[in-house]
């Protein structure tokens, strides 16, 4: 994707996962390529490149988007964030993390990249979700392997810590 | 055994979760180039010329390749397993003059970029002269291939006993017509490829998103005539399988051609529209069904005459009617049996298996007929099954019908089918819920339960490898010659391994889908990684125990009885501060003299060829309602009752059931590959082909049993299909019970809206 002589491009700067990045990208260059194959962040997965799937959901200004349905260049000047920046720098895991391995909420991985990254999203606003709440905000990532009961189930083992870890005011 | 049956967390979390996961298409090597594939537009065409001029001279463009450039690797691939029925045709890695489906590829463009390839494909021009094309599966369709007039794949005819006569001599007999449609297997990940040649080695590394690594291996070393040690083929972290990468595909041998062709890293990851064009599918089956039946329910005969569309290719023979046939009768104990079938040619995507394998047309057909014979004799569907069922005190049950391998019968080799059923029937309330469900109807609303069971096949040959090492670090490491789309193998089989060592999982590292770590491999597919895998991993790592026992007992000067061990260590009962560990004693074996009396490495391969295969069984029942309006199904509830011998992860195996029940309901509700009169594909995408979402799946409940298989040491049967198979009978049943006798039968599958809209009963 290195620009070729004379085509057009953009100098484009975005905060990935609390660190400034520069590119110089091409104006048709995908989010998520940007972030694949010129950042090496291959964390963020492409299951269906029409926005359908939601493996490549990152958070961009905090907003679940689907990086396979940005071009770079809109994210100029954005805070993106992406499952490597989920746990933050410790050696640790993040809870809903640590919650999907405790209740085997993945199998193959390819679609939690983008689970976790809505998850995440969803909980930060509804930290009380009902098991229907949950279903409707993860009805748009598909996930082949699991049929969804574990994920569901770690959704609200998270939402369950979380209300602990920062009780309701 | 201390960790197998022990539900483990899984070790290969921490890295898919954190984004550390290595995927094929997160390979980046140094100069790697990217290649796409121009498809067929047309079902059925001449390629009479291919124009690449244009696409050539488009800059970054590397290569273009079409069929011709293929020289000697432009040979059809073999096809796996051959069958004496079989009039088998295969494709090769490009098209040649002919094409047979939408999305057979044609050329191939290698660029620095995808962008760039996918620029440069536009400008390629081909001169088709277009072909009328079969797509339907009756008599007299275009011939797709031309020694294949008839379009005729394969007949195949299985029996048990005098079908005509008992039939005669039944009581009552009634018959039924079934469909089943088209759907695949759609893994999150699509295929991929990433193929490097090392000319200083002159060696071949591919990695590629399969679930047969050692077939890979096998068919580019035998295309690129190059021997199998110069090819080394890796699936790494795979995001799912579910059969749609169990065949070697065109694109297995193409991607490392263009590697070895210019000498530089070529990577291919296909889209999801490609995936939806050229990834196999399965499923699309049109049966004749007659029983004979008595008044209490009892079935007498059963014929069934079936038509199988294999689509354009056969790369797995008759693999798919084979299993719908042979497993029919599936729990059941049917006096005479008729299972016959023709596979016909179609100008449509080829059929190989998908989780499942021809296996939910088999349980579709016969849950169907049993639900017809509880109508006809007015007797309760489940105990229609429990009067039919196979019994405890007759296995090993010989269903009389050849097994799919053409060697031996299917044979259930253990179980307690009677059991199964009312543990289902207990867990969901059965009879409470049937009584609901009509009072429910009596008010106006559609509620229905319906209830199916089934065997599995499971844990087939011919064999699987393991290796086991301790090296000179105290490390333990396993291969197998499976590989794993996200079953948990890396856990599975260190809990296999940790046992059999008498350390812990977390000791042991698992290796799977390398052919470099083990000669010889078969893959994961027909429910066998764990079965198979399991078994091969367990007799490596006790060759490697007994080794080591024998090795320390040297060290330490005493006899075998009188050593003591704790995970990586060994040490004198008596005397325990006399110790020797793993490490020291690989150290050791390391430099095994003839004097030492063993042979040098603590390590051991192993292979398990299993002399059957082992069949797992269940119960699913599910209570469902449908909007009087708008005939939409909700899945109220799902109960199911499973028994795949020895669990080795009870929480692993509950997510194998709990995915395989999903994907059922798509095939049973949502998903169905449809094609126009053109073979036009008319599901391109996931906007129009639905794959099941969180809000269409139910919460499950499942209930264990474990009947061990006497076929292997550890007693295992396979479980990564069994969920899928009843899903649309059980579905059918609850449906057909919520519309009531005024309501239409359930025939085909799949259920998509306008055919729910005509079961409804008249206002």
């Amino acid at each position: 994707m290195t620009p070729r002589p004379g085509s057009t491009v953009h100098d484009v700067a975005v905060t990935v996962n609390g660190a400034e990045r520069r590119a110089r990208v091409i104006p048709r260059l995908l989010l998520a390529d940007l972030l694949r194959e010129e950042w090496g962040l291959t964390g963020t997965h492409l299951g269906c490149e029409h926005g359908a799937c939601g493996a490549c959901t990152v958070l961009v200004d905090g907003e679940p988007t689907r990086s396979c349905l940005v071009f770079a260049v809109q994210v100029d000047g954005c805070r993106v964030d992406t499952v490597e920046g989920l746990a933050g720098p410790g050696p640790g895991l993040h809870p809903l993390q640590e919650a999907f391995r405790s209740r085997h909420a993945l199998q193959c991985g390819f679609c939690t990249p983008g689970i976790l990254m809505t998850l995440v999203a969803y909980l930060r606003l509804h930290p009380s979700p009902s098991e229907t709440e949950i279903r409707e905000a993860l009805s748009g990532n598909l996930c082949r392997c699991t049929g969804y009961q574990h994920i569901v189930q770690a959704a609200l083992d998270a939402a369950a810590a979380g209300r602990e870890a920062v009780p309701a005011p | 055994m201390k960790f197998v049956g022990d539900r483990q967390l899984r070790k290969e979390d921490p890295r898919l979760l954190t984004g550390r996961g290595r995927y094929v298409g997160d390979l980046a090597l140094p100069g790697m180039l990217h290649a796409v594939l121009l498809r067929s537009p047309h079902a059925h065409a001449r390629v009479r010329r291919v124009s690449a001029d244009r696409a050539r001279a488009h800059p970054g463009v590397v290569d273009v390749v079409t069929f011709a450039d293929l020289g000697g690797a432009g040979r059809a691939y073999p096809m796996v397993p051959p069958h004496p029925e079989l009039r088998g045709h295969n494709f090769a890695p490009l098209a040649g003059d002919r094409v047979r489906f939408v999305g057979e590829a044609v050329a191939a463009v290698v660029a620095d970029s995808r962008y760039t390839a996918e620029d440069a494909r536009d400008l390629l021009e081909v001169d088709y002269e277009v072909l009328p094309s079969a797509q339907s599966l009756a008599p007299g369709a275009p011939a797709v291939h031309d020694d294949s007039p008839d379009n005729l794949a394969g007949r195949v005819t299985l029996a048990r006993g005098d079908v005509e006569a008992a039939l005669r001599g039944a009581p009552r007999v009634a018959s039924l017509r079934l469909r089943i449609g088209r759907g695949g297997g759609q893994p999150m990940e699509t295929r991929g490829l990433v193929a490097d040649w090392n000319p200083a080695l002159d060696q071949l590394t591919v990695w590629a998103s399969s679930q047969v690594p050692h077939q890979i291996r096998q068919f580019v070393a035998d295309l690129l005539d190059l021997a199998p040690h110069q090819v080394r083929v890796i699936a790494p972290d795979v995001g799912g399988g579910f059969g749609a990468k169990l065949i070697v595909y065109p694109e297995d041998v193409l991607i490392p051609f263009l590697a070895r062709r210019l000498a530089r890293p070529v990577r291919w990851i296909e889209d999801r529209l490609e995936h939806m064009l050229a990834a196999t599918q399965e499923r699309e089956q049109e049966h004749d069904v007659t029983v004979g039946f008595d008044d209490a329910g009892r079935l007498l005969a059963l014929r069934d005459r079936f038509v199988h569309d294999t689509g354009a290719y056969t790369p797995r023979g008759l693999v798919v009617p084979l299993l719908t046939a042979s497993m029919l009768t599936g729990p059941y104990r049917i006096p005479a049996v008729e299972s016959s079938f023709e596979s016909r040619y179609t100008h449509r995507v080829p059929v190989t298996p998908y989780r499942g394998a021809g296996q939910p047309q088999a349980v579709f057909v016969i849950e169907r007929v049993l639900d017809l014979v509880a109508r006809e004799t007015g007797c309760d569907r489940a105990q229609v099954r429990l009067a039919n069922l196979v019994r405890a005190e007759d296995m090993p049950w010989d269903t009389g019908l050849p097994n799919y391998r053409g060697r031996g019968h299917v044979v259930l080799d253990s179980g307690d089918l009677s059991s199964v059923l009312r543990r289902a029937l207990e867990s969901a309330r059965y009879d409470a819920r049937t009584a609901e469900a009509a009072a429910a109807r009596a008010t106006g609303r559609l509620l229905g339960v319906g209830v199916a069971c089934y065997v599995e096949l499971t844990g087939v040959g011919p064999f699987e490898s393991a290796r086991v090492r301790i090296d000179a670090a105290g490390r333990i490491a396993a291969w197998s010659g499976v590989s794993t789309q996200g079953q948990g193998l890396e856990t599975t089989l260190a809990q296999v391994a940790a046992d059999e060592l008498g350390v812990t999982p977390a000791d042991v590292s698992v290796t799977t889908g390398d052919t470099a770590g083990v000669e010889h491999g078969t893959g994961s597919f027909a429910s066998r990684a764990a079965v198979v895998g399991g078994n091969a991993v367990a007799l490596a790592a006790r060759d490697v125990r007994v080794k080591a026992r024998a090795l320390a007992a040297r060290a330490l000067g005493i006899d075998e009885a009188d050593l003591e061990q704790a995970g990586p260590t060994f040490a004198d009962r008596r005397r325990p501060e006399r110790r020797v560990t793993f490490a020291e004693l690989a150290r050791l074996a390391g430099a095994a003299t003839a004097a030492l009396g063993v042979e040098p490495g603590l390590e051991s391969t192993r292979f398990f060829q299993p002399t059957d295969m082992t069949y797992s069984s269940g119960a699913h029942v599910a209570l469902v309602e449908l909007d009087p309006l708008s005939a939409a199904v909700r899945i109220l509830g799902y109960w199911m009752s499973h028994d795949s011998g020895r669990l080795i992860n009870p929480l692993i195996v509950e997510g194998q059931l709990q995915g395989a029940v999903a994907l059922g309901i798509g095939s049973a509700l949502l998903e169905e590959v449809a094609y126009d009169e053109a073979g036009q594909l008319l599901a391109g995408s996931y906007m129009d082909y639905l794959l099941p979402t969180a809000t269409d799946v139910p919460t499950m409940t499942i209930d264990h049993l474990e009947t061990l298989s006497p076929l292997n040491p550890l007693g295992l049967k396979g479980v990564g299909e069994s969920g899928t198979l009843p899903v649309p009978a059980v579905l059918a049943s609850a449906i057909e019970d919520a519309v009531g006798p005024a309501g239409g039968r359930v025939t085909r599958m799949p259920l998509g809206p306008s055919r729910l809209l005509d079961l409804l009963p008249p206002a």
